[in-house]
C-alpha cells in the first residue's frame, strides 16, 4: 500500500505527496500531460525533441543541469507515444532547489537559438542510433504505419523522419510549450523524506504564481476497428528473417486490458512460457520469440516478434504460432497457469515500487491515469481475471481481421 | 512573461554542499556456513522481495577452451536428472521469482530474485541445479544454434564490433579480458567438456553468498540446509596467469557497414586495478571528464557540437587489469572531429587549471549520487559484492569518499598529465 496526499494549487497544477522517511532522498517528479499523440503529422518528433530542450536553461535559469548537480542531485526525463515525464533526486536537504529548477522551466524556457539548433543535432544522432543504424530498426516504425491509419500512435515518439526533427522552428517550439506545459496540463509529485507542509509551502512559494495556462483537451482520431487483415513483406540486409505480428487490443483503462495483460505473460513471459517453449524448445522454428504490448493509454497493440531460425519458412513459422494462439481460444488454460501469470504480476509490481523514484513516477502516472490509488487496487484487477475471461479475450483478440502482419525478410 | 511576486528566481535557494554530507556504506551482516562458504546479508527495504546471489569462480578465466564457462552457466538451469528446463523454468514462474544467471571474466552468478515469502519453495531447487544439472545434449545443440544466429545479428552492429574490438587491441585475443566468442567456437562445444567444467567450478567450486532486501528470520539456517553441506570451497581455485598481450598497432578504422549513418567510437589505454594508489582521483577525474552528464566531453561533443546522442569515458571493472575507456557513436561524417575533440579535452585538462567551482560540482555531483545509489538493499550488497571480490573492506569506501571530499585539482592535472598522453591510447573507429 503506496500512502500520499494529494492538493491542487489555484493554477490547477496537481501536487501529490508521498512520505518516505527510511531515505536521505528526496524525488521531484513533474509529470506533462503530452506526448507523441498530441502531435501534428506533418511535424512529428516534437514531444520528444522538446524533452532534450528542456534542458537548455529555462527563463531565469542559463543551465538547468550545474545548479542540480551542486545540490548533489541528478536527473532524467523521458517521452511516450502518450505523457512526457521529467524527475530528480537530490539529497532532501536540498529538495529547494529542484522546486527552483523545475518551476522556472514551467514558468518559460530560455528558447535559446542555440540550444535548438545543437539538440536538433543530438536527437537525429538518437534517431540514427537506435532505428536507422541498426539491423530491425525500422520494422516498429512499419508496423505502427500498417496497424494505424487513423490515431497518432502510427508513429513513433523519435518521430516519422529525420526531416520533421530538423525542420523544426523556434516558433514551433514557443507554441508547443504554451499549449502544453503549463500548470493545468501537469502533475507535480514529491517523495521521499519529505513533509507535507514543506511541501506545501514550496509548492505555493514556486509553482504558485504561474499562470494556469489553458486545459489541453485532447481530441484525437479515433483508430476504427479494422476490417480485414494486413500484410505487410520487407527485405533487407539483415541476417535473419524476423517475424512481427500485432492484434489491437483495448485502451489503458478497460478491464479487458488486464486479461489481455496476463493472456500476453502466459504466451511469452519467460522460460515456462508457451511460445518459448513450443517454438523455440520443442519446434525449433525461432531462436528467440516474445510477446508483448506498449501499456498504451489508449486502444494499443498486443504484439508478438521474433527471429527464426535458419532455413525454416516464414509461413511455416507463422502457422505455427497461429496454432498457439487456436489452442488459447479453443481450449480453457488451466487454473495453475493463471495463477501463475497472477503470481509474476504480484512480483513484478513489488519489484517495481522498491525505490523512492519508481514508487514517485507511479503515482504521478497513475493520477494522469485518473486516479493515483489505481496502483494500490491494481492487483486486484489482475486477481479478478478469470479462465474464461482469458479464452474470452483471446478468442476476440487474435481474429484475423483484427491483426497486421510483417514477414521482415534477409535479403538474399 | 515575468513572474509578478517578488520572489527572486535568479538566486539557487542555499543549498548544503553535498560534500559535507556523511556517508556511510551501510555495514554487511556476515556469517560461515558449515562448508565454508561466506554469506554477506543486507536486510533493509521498503517492500517484501529479496535477492539472492551465489557468486561462483566460474568465469571465461578458468575455462580452457573458449566459450565453456559461458555455455556452463547459460545451460545451468536447463535440466537436472529429474527435472527438464520447461519443469524447472515453470516452478521458478509460478512462484513469481526470477533465477538469472550471467556469465563474467574471473566469476559467474546464480541470481534470485523472489518475494521473500517464497524463498522456502525455491531453495531446493537451486540446491538440485547446484549438484544434479545434466545438460542435455539437445540443450546445448538449441543453445548453438540461438547463440550463434544472436551473433549474427549482433555484428552488424557497429558498438558490438567495436567494443569486441578494442578489448582485443588491449589485452590481445587469448586473454580473458580480450577474447570474443565466434561462430566456430559453438560449433566446437562438448557436452563432455561442460560437465566437467560445472563438476569443478560450480559443484566443487569456490562459491561466495550475497543476500538483500527483507530478508526471513531463519535465513542462517535455510542457507545451511540447502547451500551449507555442498562440497563448495573444499579445492584451492587453479593459480591461472595471463599475460597481457596488446596490439602493436594503436589506431585501426573498420568498415563494418557500408551503408552505416553512424560511427563507434573507442579510445582505451592501459590502468591498473582498484589497489593502485591513483584509482581513487583517477575516479573523480573520470566523472569530471567523461562521467556524467555534465562532464567535459559531454559538455563539448554533445550539448555544444551535436555530434552525439552520448559519450561516456570509464575505468572497466576488471578484478586484475583495467582500461580507461571513451566509448561514442557519432555521425559517420563527424567520427574523426569527435576523436579529434575527445584529444583536445585531454590536452585541456593536461595544460589548463581546472576552475574550483566545476571542481566542486563533480565533487557535489559525485557524493549525492553515492548518498542516492547507497538508499536500497541491491544497491548496498553490490557495494559489498564489488568491495569483496576485489579484496577490499569498507576502509576502500570511507578512502575514497574522503579523495572525493579533498582531492585538489592540482592533483587532478598531475593525473591528467600522467595518464591523458594520447600516445597511450588505442583508437578505433567502426563505421
Amino acid at each position: 500500500m503506496i500512502k500520499y496526499e494529494r492538493f491542487e494549487l489555484s493554477n490547477g497544477l496537481k501536487v501529490l505527496v508521498h512520505q518516505d522517511m527510511s531515505t536521505p532522498m528526496a524525488v521531484v517528479n513533474v509529470l506533462y500531460d503530452v506526448g507523441a499523440r498530441d502531435e501534428d503529422p506533418t511535424h512529428t518528433g516534437f514531444a520528444h525533441l522538446f524533452e532534450h530542450l528542456m534542458f537548455g536553461g529555462s527563463v531565469n535559469i542559463p543551465v538547468y543541469d550545474e545548479p542540480l548537480q551542486n545540490a548533489g542531485g541528478e536527473n532524467n526525463a523521458y517521452t511516450t507515444n502518450d505523457l512526457t515525464n521529467y524527475y530528480c533526486q537530490l539529497p532532501s536537504e536540498n529538495l529547494e532547489t529542484a522546486f527552483w529548477l523545475e518551476s522556472d522551466r514551467m514558468l518559460s524556457l530560455a528558447f535559446s537559438e542555440k540550444s535548438l539548433e545543437v539538440q536538433r543535432k543530438v536527437v537525429c544522432e538518437e534517431f540514427k542510433e537506435h532505428y536507422i543504424n541498426k539491423p530491425y530498426g525500422d520494422a516498429w516504425k512499419i508496423m505502427r504505419d500498417l496497424a494505424y491509419k487513423h490515431h497518432p500512435y502510427k508513429w513513433m515518439t523519435i518521430g516519422l523522419e529525420l526531416n520533421h526533427i530538423e525542420k523544426a522552428q523556434l516558433e514551433d517550439v514557443k507554441r508547443f510549450f504554451f499549449k502544453h506545459y503549463t500548470p493545468a496540463n501537469a502533475i507535480l509529485v514529491v517523495a521521499g523524506n519529505v513533509y507535507l507542509d514543506q511541501v506545501r509551502h514550496l509548492a505555493e512559494k514556486w509553482f504558485g504564481g504561474i499562470p494556469p495556462g489553458v486545459k489541453y483537451n485532447r481530441n484525437l482520431p479515433v483508430e476504427p476497428a479494422q476490417q480485414e487483415a494486413r500484410r505487410m513483406v520487407v527485405k533487407s540486409k539483415v541476417p535473419l528473417d524476423a517475424f512481427y505480428k500485432t492484434w489491437h487490443m483495448s485502451a489503458r483503462m478497460d478491464q479487458r486490458y488486464y486479461v489481455a495483460d496476463l493472456a500476453g505473460d502466459m504466451l511469452g513471459g519467460g522460460g515456462s512460457s508457451r511460445l518459448y517453449q513450443s517454438l523455440v524448445k520443442e519446434k525449433k522454428l525461432f531462436s528467440n520469440i516474445d510477446c508483448f504490448h506498449f501499456g498504451s493509454t489508449d486502444a494499443g497493440l498486443f504484439s508478438i516478434e521474433g527471429k527464426l531460425v535458419k532455413g525454416v519458412d516464414i509461413n511455416a513459422a507463422e502457422a505455427a504460432v497461429e496454432e498457439e494462439l487456436e489452442k488459447m481460444k479453443n481450449t480453457l488454460v488451466d487454473e495453475k497457469e493463471l495463477q501463475k501469470v497472477k503470481n509474476k504480476t504480484e512480483s513484478i509490481m513489488a519489484f517495481e515500487d522498491m525505490s523512492v523514484m519508481s514508487r514517485g513516477s507511479s503515482i504521478a502516472y497513475y493520477e494522469l491515469l485518473g486516479d493515483a490509488n489505481l496502483m494500490n487496487t491494481e492487483l486486484s484487477k489482475y486477481q479478478e481475471v478469470t479462465v474464461h475471461d482469458i479464452q474470452r479475450e483471446c478468442q476476440q483478440l487474435f481474429r484475423a481481421e483484427n491483426s497486421n502482419t510483417l514477414h521482415y525478410l534477409a535479403e538474399s | 512573461m515575468q513572474d509578478k511576486s517578488i520572489l527572486n528566481r535568479k538566486v539557487q535557494p542555499r543549498i548544503k554542499d553535498a560534500i559535507d554530507f556523511n556517508l556511510e556504506l551501510k555495514p554487511c551482516q556476515r556469517f560461515t556456513l558449515d562448508n565454508g562458504v561466506e554469506v554477506y546479508a543486507i536486510d533493509a527495504g521498503a517492500e517484501e522481495v529479496l535477492q539472492l546471489e551465489m557468486v561462483f569462480f566460474a568465469g571465461n578465466w578458468y575455462e580452457e577452451k573458449n566459450g565453456i564457462a559461458a555455455a556452463t552457466n547459460f545451460l545451468l538451469k536447463n535440466g537436472t536428472s529429474n527435472r527438464t528446463a520447461f519443469e524447472i523454468n515453470e516452478h521458478f514462474d509460478y512462484f513469481g521469482a526470477y533465477l538469472n544467471r550471467n556469465c563474467y571474466n574471473e566469476t559467474a552468478n546464480f541470481i534470485l530474485h523472489c518475494l521473500t515469502k517464497r524463498l522456502g519453495d525455491l531453495l531446493p531447487v537451486m540446491q538440485e541445479i547446484l549438484t544434479d544439472a545434466v545438460f542435455p545434449e539437445h540443450e546445448l545443440d538449441i543453445y548453438k544454434q540461438n547463440m550463434k544466429q544472436r551473433l549474427e545479428v549482433n555484428l552488424k552492429k557497429c558498438d558490438v564490433v567495436a567494443n569486441r574490438i578494442i578489448d582485443e587491441l588491449i589485452y590481445g585475443p587469448e586473454h580473458p579480458y580480450g577474447k570474443n566468442n565466434t561462430l566456430e567456437m559453438f560449433d566446437h562445444l562438448t557436452t563432455g567438456e561442460i560437465k566437467q567444467f560445472y563438476q569443478r567450478y560450480y559443484q566443487q567450486g569456490k562459491c561466495i553468498i550475497f543476500v538483500a532486501g527483507i530478508l526471513p528470520l531463519n535465513l542462517a539456517s535455510l542457507l545451511n540446509e540447502y547451500f551449507g553441506k555442498l562440497p563448495f570451497n573444499k579445492n584451492a581455485l587453479p593459480d591461472i596467469s595471463f599475460k597481457i598481450n596488446p596490439a602493436k598497432e594503436k589506431k585501426q578504422r573498420i568498415l563494418n557497414d557500408p551503408d552505416g549513418v553512424q560511427g563507434a567510437i573507442r579510445l582505451a589505454r592501459h590502468f591498473p586495478n582498484r589497489h593502485h594508489p591513483d584509482f581513487k582521483k583517477a575516479q573523480v577525474l573520470n566523472t569530471l571528464f567523461g562521467g556524467f552528464f555534465g562532464s567535459r566531453l559531454m559538455d563539448n561533443i554533445r550539448e555544444d557540437k551535436g555530434y552525439t546522442y552520448g559519450i561516456h569515458s570509464y575505468i572497466q571493472n576488471h578484478l586484475q587489469d583495467s582500461a580507461w575507456m571513451i566509448s561514442t557513436e557519432a555521425g559517420r561524417d563527424v567520427c574523426e572531429a569527435t576523436v579529434s575533440e575527445i584529444y583536445k579535452e585531454m590536452k585541456r585538462l593536461r595544460e589548463g587549471e581546472i576552475p574550483a567551482d566545476e571542481l566542486l560540482m563533480v565533487k557535489n555531483y559525485l557524493m549525492g549520487s553515492i548518498l542516492g545509489d547507497l538508499d536500497g538493499p541491491f544497491q548496498i550488497i553490490g557495494r559489498w559484492k564489488n568491495l569483496v571480490l576485489n579484496g577490499l573492506d569498507e576502509s576502500f569506501f570511507n578512502e575514497s569518499v574522503q579523495t572525493i571530499r579533498s582531492v585538489k585539482s592540482e592533483e587532478l592535472t598531475e593525473l591528467a598529465c600522467k595518464y591523458f598522453t594520447e600516445d597511450t591510447f588505442y583508437e578505433l573507429v567502426v563505421v
